[in-house]
């Protein structure tokens, strides 16, 4: 009886079968990197928001602090985004009538709140807490980057466990001078490493890896 | 397994069939049976493994998705002291039967999400009972009326006082006799001085009165004893012996909690201190307190009656006498005993007869009282704390004459559901159809809802203000906590109309009563002095000297001598029919309230249903078995109802529970058990004798938890006498089953910081379920439905279990709470296979519900069978309302992920972060479980085993600490204390089973 396959079938059987694995993995692969891309994440993208709120602007260039505005971040979990009654402070004399800032007007006149995206959303089986976070010494950007230098709001970290993790297993490395939390453009001076060191210790900074330091 | 196991087991049993059997039955359905992921309607194997592999690749890739962009919506205007994600508390009471326990809420902006108990507040001192944890749900609960309706059209509330006013100004003229007013029992001052107001503008109007679960027994023997109605209440923590005729006083009644806490204050046996009061229970139904007591008697309720009298003999009320079964024999030298304890501990001792019993009982134990110098030492008595007390079914009874008569014109019903639960002779709702104008305010539509032309949505307590006095008479001011949610009126902004006066919101009404009481000058801060603490400073009724008509009580006790001894002697007495109000939904004001709905019962474990209950021995001789259908009849009336054995039950008497079989109810309480109350009549409401029971053939299934989960026997609530202890005081250490081997492949954990640890005092246990309660409300348990219990699958991470032990016919009962014991060697860990369980550096046994897939793997390998499986979408994540009820802090779970006992994780991470912010360390007693909060007596303790000055650390010291199955090296971090009991050391032949020796010997 006369073969049925021509001998090259066995070459591409081989490849096949070599090949498959490489299909499969690379099926992982992708997925995983579209897991982590920005895409799914979010984190470079900018949501559509009531009003282009500007932190370049008010943060940046006029210098207001952050807790102006996060009234809660250094007590509750939550670092509170401002009733509308706090963009009226100054909004109801400078800008008065500008058309950008209709919706915040409306919404001060009707009491009808504004609806803000909300830019960096964790999983809601994840319990962050901010307050704990300054209390140590972890600054503002060390999760939200250069807020002074953004003009439209977006995430600068991918909020994913591993990049939890990251610092929660060496927190040390990112512990500041509590003086210095909510300086966004502080840098860590050179030889920054004894200094962290000696941050961490003072502050009592621990690594926190539990899973219900974060999940219940 | 060795014969000192086996006695075990034969020692302690949770239903007859066990106890037949010897040895422990597995339960009817293994935790988890083959094919119990599938969907009720079957699927083949082949289209189940379509699907699954659907639903795996989707959930694969479901897991790639992106998260939806959510909203922050933050004030416009911030109101003051609200942090987004911060609770505030408010202290504030809710009531029942009039009586207020003070609470403090939690308040999620603007939700109310919990209830914690006031611990400045005399009637809970910090913890409250089951009713206080569940008025959550009622509060929230979807099927609460949303409008005001005319002949079941939606109307407005304005279209309603148009109706009213007409009416009322055409009753000036009759100077208001054709206006009457129903309600509950009420404490409150507002509503005393609206009541006056009332009155000055309608003199011939009148207010009637009527609760179901009737105190009047109690309100006709003060008024006869002191020639006045009179506030009773009793100070257990001076009492060294308490008699409790019928009397469920630990979980039932005004200031149950506080009775619990005062009692159980008092049977600690801790380093060398070995005072104990003693409990002797009379009961002709098995009650919580007769759980927990050290001598326990069933008896049919004249023969608990002749009791009393012959104990009152005992303690020498004059007229009494020791006749029938109590002159001689075994009965009368258990009474002797009984006796000679309460003369030793004159004036340090409490007769104390049930709530719902009747005048007669309470007479004499009002008697005994006084003849021991009780009153004025542990019995006390003072103003009344109800306004204008008056006997309730005598107030219904007028009412309902006057009805028939035609002499009602306006009948305003506030609260309560009369055409269900009224007495069935009155046949209060033809009375009521000849009423002209009938309006109902209430919570629900319900029966009386429906018949009246008028239904009125009323505002929940934590919607409206109030104000009402506790069980001593201490007053809080209720505040609300929320808006009402459907526009409901509270019975004071009802009454405004009917008086006529100007203030016509709640808070105006209320403000007018303490402006008046406190004094215009400096009204605001005192004002918000006892809004902020939830007590009116100095309101408590101080207690009186009032002369005690003893001249009238031996008349009394020779008229009923001569009416007793023919009741005694009765041979053909028939079966007597009890009522009792339900331990979970009271008098069915409940009914719609999943939580209590699936709150397993003391003694019977029943959920979703109520049941005939038999004793063992009844049912044998008219062969009867659980849930088997019968029909009661009595006096012509026939209710159908299934039979429930219990142990402890005594013989000839059928308990009934009331509650249950509403007509017009919401989804949750449609079709859940049957209704009593047409037995039940105004010639007795407690009990009724002449009752005939027929089998039907048919059978009812009844959700019962008493042998589900087993644990193969072994010895795990393990008790003592206090003559034991102090003979053998490590009595329970070594009743375990064997030291646990040490050796280990795993290296063991360090627990350098915290090591969290749980120690559950059994001997301070009452078995109240005010724990499942508390525990439900802080981690957003969710409620399953009867068919699900059937299965097992109820999901409350702690779980009361009841070990029956000696006679069936009259049983000791040891409780044991079961939550999760957090093992150091957690057998549940190391067989995830995805992590979802991990262990935490302080001995904390992790869920991680993201993580977790359903394998089910560890609820298989636990041995305390304390997780739970979400076997279907049990939280309901659709409705709306329900939605405010969540606890924020804590995930709310999905289908297919295990959950279970988390030691409130998320109060331990606030207690912490709040030290750590404020730079120091945790303090003992500053984290509290849910569970440990609510507890009356103190049973549960929670704290750090690592710190040697902590409660828990010395508890786990005492010799009475033991783990159980130590065996497995599970190294269990919630440890138990065995329970001690105090029975009478004189020995003698008592009616009732022998206490055993130490256990597992």
């Amino acid at each position: 009886m006369s073969q049925l396959f021509h001998h090259s079938t066995n070459t591409l059987a081989r490849v096949s079968i070599f090949g498959a694995v490489f299909l499969v993995a690379g099926f992982f692969g992708v997925v995983t990197l579209l897991d982590r891309s920005t895409y799914f994440t979010r984190q470079t993208e900018v949501l559509r928001q009531p009003v282009p709120f500007s932190h370049d602007h008010h943060v940046g260039a006029i210098g207001i602090d952050c807790r102006y505005c996060h009234t809660s971040v250094e007590t509750a979990a939550f670092a509170g985004v401002p009733p509308t009654a706090t963009c009226m402070n100054c909004h109801s004399q400078i800008w008065a009538d500008s058309p950008m800032l209709q919706p915040v007007r409306d919404s001060f006149r009707t009491g009808e709140p504004l609806r803000w995206a909300r830019v960096n959303d964790l999983p809601d089986f994840v319990y962050f807490d901010h307050s704990i976070h300054i209390a140590k010494g972890i600054g503002c950007a060390e999760c939200h980057g250069r807020m002074d230098r953004m003009p439209l709001t977006h995430a600068a970290s991918p909020l994913q466990m591993r990049w939890c993790l990251d610092c929660h297993r060496h927190p040390g490395d990112r512990v500041r001078p509590r003086a210095e939390v909510f300086n966004t453009k502080w840098e860590a001076p050179p030889g920054a490493a004894a200094l962290r060191a000696d941050l961490a210790k003072r502050y009592q900074v621990t690594s926190m890896t539990d899973c219900s330091t974060c999940h219940r | 397994m060795s014969a000192g196991e086996t006695t075990n087991i034969l020692r302690h049993w949770r239903s007859l069939e066990e106890r037949e059997a010897g040895a422990a039955v597995p339960s009817q359905r293994p935790e988890f049976a083959p094919g119990d992921e599938l969907l009720p309607d079957s699927l083949d194997r082949r289209r189940f493994l379509q699907l699954m592999g659907a639903s795996f690749a989707l959930a694969g890739l479901g897991a790639c998705t992106r998260q939806p962009v959510e909203s922050i919506v933050p004030y416009a205007r911030p109101p003051e002291e609200v942090i987004p994600g911060k609770p505030l508390y408010f202290a504030t009471a809710l009531t029942l039967g009039g009586y207020a326990t003070g609470v403090l809420v939690e308040s999620h902006m603007g939700r109310p999400t919990k209830v914690e108990g006031n611990p400045e507040h005399p009637a809970s001192l910090g913890a409250t009972d089951r009713f206080c944890q569940a008025t959550l749900l009622d509060l929230y609960d979807p099927d609460r009326s949303r409008a005001a309706l005319h002949l079941q059209r939606i109307r407005s509330w304005e279209a309603w006082v148009q109706t009213l006013e007409p009416a009322l100004e055409a009753q000036v003229a009759l100077q208001g006799a054709g206006l009457r007013i129903l309600s509950g029992s009420s404490s409150s001052p507002t509503l005393a001085a609206q009541m006056q107001r009332l009155k000055a503008r309608f003199p011939q109007a009148r207010w009637h009165r009527y609760e179901p679960v009737s105190r009047d027994g109690l309100r006709s023997a003060t008024l006869a004893g002191f020639g006045k109605y009179v506030e009773v209440r009793y100070d257990f923590s001076q009492a060294d012996v308490v008699v409790a005729l019928d009397s469920d006083f630990l979980v039932s009644g005004p200031g149950c909690v506080r009775a619990a806490h005062d009692f159980m204050s008092r049977r600690r046996v801790r380093d060398g201190q070995y005072g104990m009061n003693r409990l002797y229970a009379v009961e002709s139904t098995p009650s919580a307190t007769g759980a927990v007591a050290d001598h326990r008697l069933s008896l049919a309720p004249d023969l608990l009656l002749g009791f009393a009298f012959g104990l009152g003999f005992e303690c020498g009320v004059i007229g009494t006498g020791q006749v029938g079964p109590f002159a001689s024999g075994d009965l009368h030298h258990w009474l002797n005993r009984v006796g000679v304890d309460l003369r030793e501990h004159a004036g340090r001792s409490i007769v104390i007869a049930g709530d719902e019993t009747s005048a007669e009982l309470q007479t004499l134990a009002l008697a005994m009282n006084y003849y021991l110098g009780n009153l004025g030492r542990t019995v006390l008595v003072s103003e009344p704390v109800e306004v204008e007390p008056v006997s309730h079914v005598g107030s219904l009874r007028d009412l309902v004459q006057d009805m028939r008569a035609g002499r009602v014109e306006i009948l305003l019903i506030l609260g309560g559901n009369p055409v269900y639960d009224a007495p069935a002779d009155f046949a209060f709702a033809a009375a009521m159809e000849k009423v002209p104008l009938r309006a109902h305010l209430s919570l629900n539509e319900d029966e009386t809802s429906e018949l009246c032309h008028w239904h009125l949505p009323m505002a929940h307590e934590l919607e409206t203000w109030g104000d009402a006095r506790a069980f001593d008479g201490t007053v809080t001011v209720q505040q609300p906590l929320i808006d009402p949610l459907y526009g409901g009126k509270s019975v004071h902004e009802l009454l405004a109309v009917v008086t006529g006066e100007s203030e016509r919101k709640g808070i105006d009404i209320v403000r007018r009563t303490w402006k008046e009481r406190l004094g215009a000058v400096d009204f605001e801060p005192a004002w918000r002095r006892i809004l902020h603490d939830g007590i009116v400073p100095g309101s408590a009724w101080p207690p009186q000297t009032y002369v005690f008509q003893s001249d009238w009580v031996t008349q009394f006790c020779l008229a009923l001598v001569r009416e007793l001894i023919p009741r005694l002697e009765r041979k053909d007495a028939g079966i007597d029919l009890v009522f009792r109000a339900d331990p979970s939904l009271h008098d069915g004001r409940f009914a719609n309230n999943g939580w209590l709905q699936e709150l397993p019962k003391p003694w019977t474990r029943l959920t979703w249903d109520n049941a005939a209950i038999l004793g063992p021995k009844m049912a044998a001789d008219l062969s009867l078995k659980p849930e088997d259908v019968v029909e009661l009849e009595l006096r012509d009336t026939i209710v159908r109802a299934p039979v429930w054995v219990l142990p402890g039950q005594p013989d000839g008497v059928v308990t009934v529970h009331l509650g249950y079989g509403r007509r017009r109810v919401g989804r949750v309480g449609k079709g859940t058990g049957f209704d009593a109350y047409p037995l039940r009549t105004s010639a007795g409401l407690d009990r009724a004798g002449g009752l005939r029971l027929r089998r039907t053939g048919e059978r009812w299934v009844l959700a019962s938890t008493q042998v589900q989960r087993t644990m193969e026997g072994r010895n795990l609530a393990r008790q003592g006498t206090l003559l034991e202890f102090r003979s053998h005081p490590e009595f329970a250490r070594e009743a375990g089953h064997g030291a646990p081997p040490t050796e280990s492949l795993y290296p063991g954990y360090a627990y350098t910081g915290h090591a969290w640890g749980m120690v559950v005092d059994l001997g301070a246990c009452i078995g109240c379920n005010a724990c499942v309660m508390a525990c439900n409300a802080e981690n957003n348990i969710p409620v399953v439905g009867k068919s699900q219990v059937q299965n097992g699958r109820e999901m409350h991470w702690i779980r009361i279990d009841r070990y029956f032990e000696g006679d069936p016919e009259n049983p000791q009962v040891v409780q044991q709470p079961v939550l999760c014991m957090h093992c150091e060697n957690a057998p549940c860990e190391p067989v995830c296979p995805v992590g979802a369980t991990m262990h935490g550096k302080e001995g904390l046994n992790e869920m991680v519900y993201n993580r977790c897939v359903g394998t089910r793997y560890c609820a298989n390998n636990c041995p305390y069978k304390v997780r739970r499986f979400n076997f279907y979408q049990y939280n309901d994540r659709d409705t709306e309302v329900l939605k405010m009820l969540r606890n924020p802090d804590v995930t709310v779970r999905t289908r297919g992920v295990m959950e279970k006992c988390t030691y409130c994780v998320q109060r331990i991470n606030q207690a912490r972060i709040q030290a750590k912010k404020e730079e120091r360390s945790l303090k003992d007693g500053e984290i509290i479980t849910a569970c440990q909060q609510v507890c009356p007596t103190d049973a549960l303790i929670f704290g750090d085993i690592n710190d040697a000055g902590s409660k828990v650390a010395k508890l786990r010291q005492q010799p009475l600490h033991y783990g159980i199955l130590e065996e497995l090296n599970t190294r269990p971090r919630t440890t138990y204390l065995a329970r001690v009991t105090n029975p009478n050391p004189e020995s003698g032949a008592p009616p009732e089973p022998r206490h055993g020796g130490p256990r597992g010997h």
